[in-house]
Formats: structure tokens, sequence, C-alpha cells
């Protein structure tokens, strides 16, 4: 089947940053509302509050979280390269190229927000240094 | 515009940007909202780079993550209008844009008519509480409750 001429958005780095741009927004969005709602408990009693904050205090939610930032950091990062796509005069021209400065940041930045957001959980599960 | 165009068998056709859309109603739509919708997502977007990226370094490194929250604090941030006016903001535009994000989704991957109004009434009405509790419990909170 051929490719149609001219689209950003069919095949290669041009569709799977609109996939993954796609599937991370949907996810932090259903994410929010959870959110809201939780908080929402400071409203009703500090008690039922902090009971349900408490479920949160274990790895695997510490690891969902690390997940969490690394949705919003791709959909933040590839947000301005959506934006430099749509203003930048040359921006159609380097949107792969953009795609792996978006990548390479996310390591950049993941690689040490991992260490720091599983501190406690790694110092609880490997003895503090 | 009154030609359709027609794909021929096995290809897609991508109509070049800025064509005019037909409606199925023959009709043009009288405002500009898709446009307002585009750049406010883009606006909001730069708004919630800030305050959402801010929000989590805050949250999950520079005070210490979830270990650390309890009413308590949550108390203490609130005690200052700035972190109030913050959250205030952060709501509002990440409920608005992600809604918006999702109505997007929904009119691209719900083909019946009928599928698509409902999920939409469900998407808004779930907006609307969000909206609504949030901006109540940010207005109203009482550190003493309890």
């Amino acid at each position: 089947m051929a490719k149609p001429a001219g689209s950003l958005y069919r095949g290669r780095e041009g569709m799977w940053s609109w996939v993954a741009h796609r599937v991370t927004g949907v996810l932090i969005f259903f994410f929010l509302f959870a959110h809201v709602l939780d908080t929402a408990l400071v409203r009703v009693s500090p008690a039922s509050y902090d009971s349900v904050i408490d479920t949160y205090k274990n790895p695997i939610v510490n690891l969902m979280e690390v997940g969490l930032v690394g949705a919003v950091l791709y959909h933040a990062l590839n947000g301005l390269r959506v934006m430099l796509i749509d203003f930048w005069e040359k921006g159609t021209r380097y949107q792969s190229q953009m795609l792996y400065a978006v990548v390479a940041v996310w390591v950049v930045i993941m690689v040490p927000g991992f260490y720091f957001m599983m501190l406690h959980t790694l110092q609880s599960m490997f003895g503090s240094a | 515009m009154a030609t359709t165009q027609v794909p021929p068998p096995g290809r897609t056709v991508i109509e070049d940007p800025r064509t005019r859309r037909q409606r199925p109603s023959g009709q043009r739509s009288k405002t500009n909202f898709e446009l307002y919708a585009w750049l406010f997502m883009r606006l909001s977007g730069l708004a919630l780079i800030v305050l959402v990226l801010g929000h989590l370094l805050i949250m999950n490194v520079l005070d210490g993550g979830v270990q650390r929250i309890n009413f308590g604090f949550v108390a203490g941030r609130w005690s200052s209008p700035f972190w109030r006016t913050w959250d205030l903001l952060m709501l509002w535009l990440a409920e608005l844009h992600g809604a918006n994000g999702l109505r997007t989704v929904i009119n691209d991957y719900a083909e019946r008519a009928p599928t698509r109004f409902w999920l939409k009434m469900l998407l808004y009405s779930s907006a609307v509480l969000v909206l609504m509790l949030g901006t109540l419990v940010i207005f109203t909170f009482d550190p003493t409750i309890g």
C-alpha cells in the first residue's frame, strides 16, 4: 500500500510520537480524576484522608508514581515539540530530530528522577546508606 | 468546496492542510470553537508544563514524596494563598486540557452517533464533577476539621 505523501502522521516518528502522546494523555486524565477524589477527602476528615494516603505508601505505588511522572514528562516534552511543529517555520522539517531530542531529555531527567523518587523504597529494601 | 474526494481503492487521501471540512449535514459551523480549542491546548499546555512539572518535582522529590504526606502536610501547604492559587489554576487548566483531549479521542474512535453522544456526556459530567469538587475543596478547606 502506497504511503500518502505530505503527512507527518503516517508511520515512523511522526505516528508513534502521536500514539504515545494520546496514550499518556488518557492515562494522565484518569489519574487526575482519582487524584482529585482522594484529595477531596481532606474535606471529610483527617482520618479518612490519611487512611487512603497510607495505602499509597508501598513500593508498588511508588513505582506507579515513577510511571506517572514518566508519562507526564513525555507528554510535556512532546507537547513542546508539537508547538514547535505548529509555530516554528522549520518545525515540520526537524520533527523527527525533535522527537529524538524529546527522548534524550526524557532519559536524562528520568534516570536521576527514578533514583530520587525511589530513594525511600530503595532504602527500606536495601538498608539506608 | 463542492467536490468530495473519493479515495482510489487501497489508498487513503489526506486532505491538504486548511481544506475546509465538509460536514455530513452540509452546514458550516457558525463558530470558531475548534480553533479556540486548538489554541487553548497550546496555551494551557505551556502553563501546565510549569504548574504540573513543578508540582511533581516538589511533591515527589523535594518534599520527600508520599511518605511525608498526611492531613497536616496538606494543611501546611494550603495555609499559603500562593499554593492554593497554584493548585486551583492547575486543577482548571489540567481538567479542561484533559477533557478536550478526551473529546478528540472520542470523536476519533467512537463511530456511532449515540455512542459519541453518551461518551461525551459521561466525559462532561466527570469534568464538571472534578472541577466543582476540586474548587469547593480548595476554597472551603478547614485545617481545624475533625
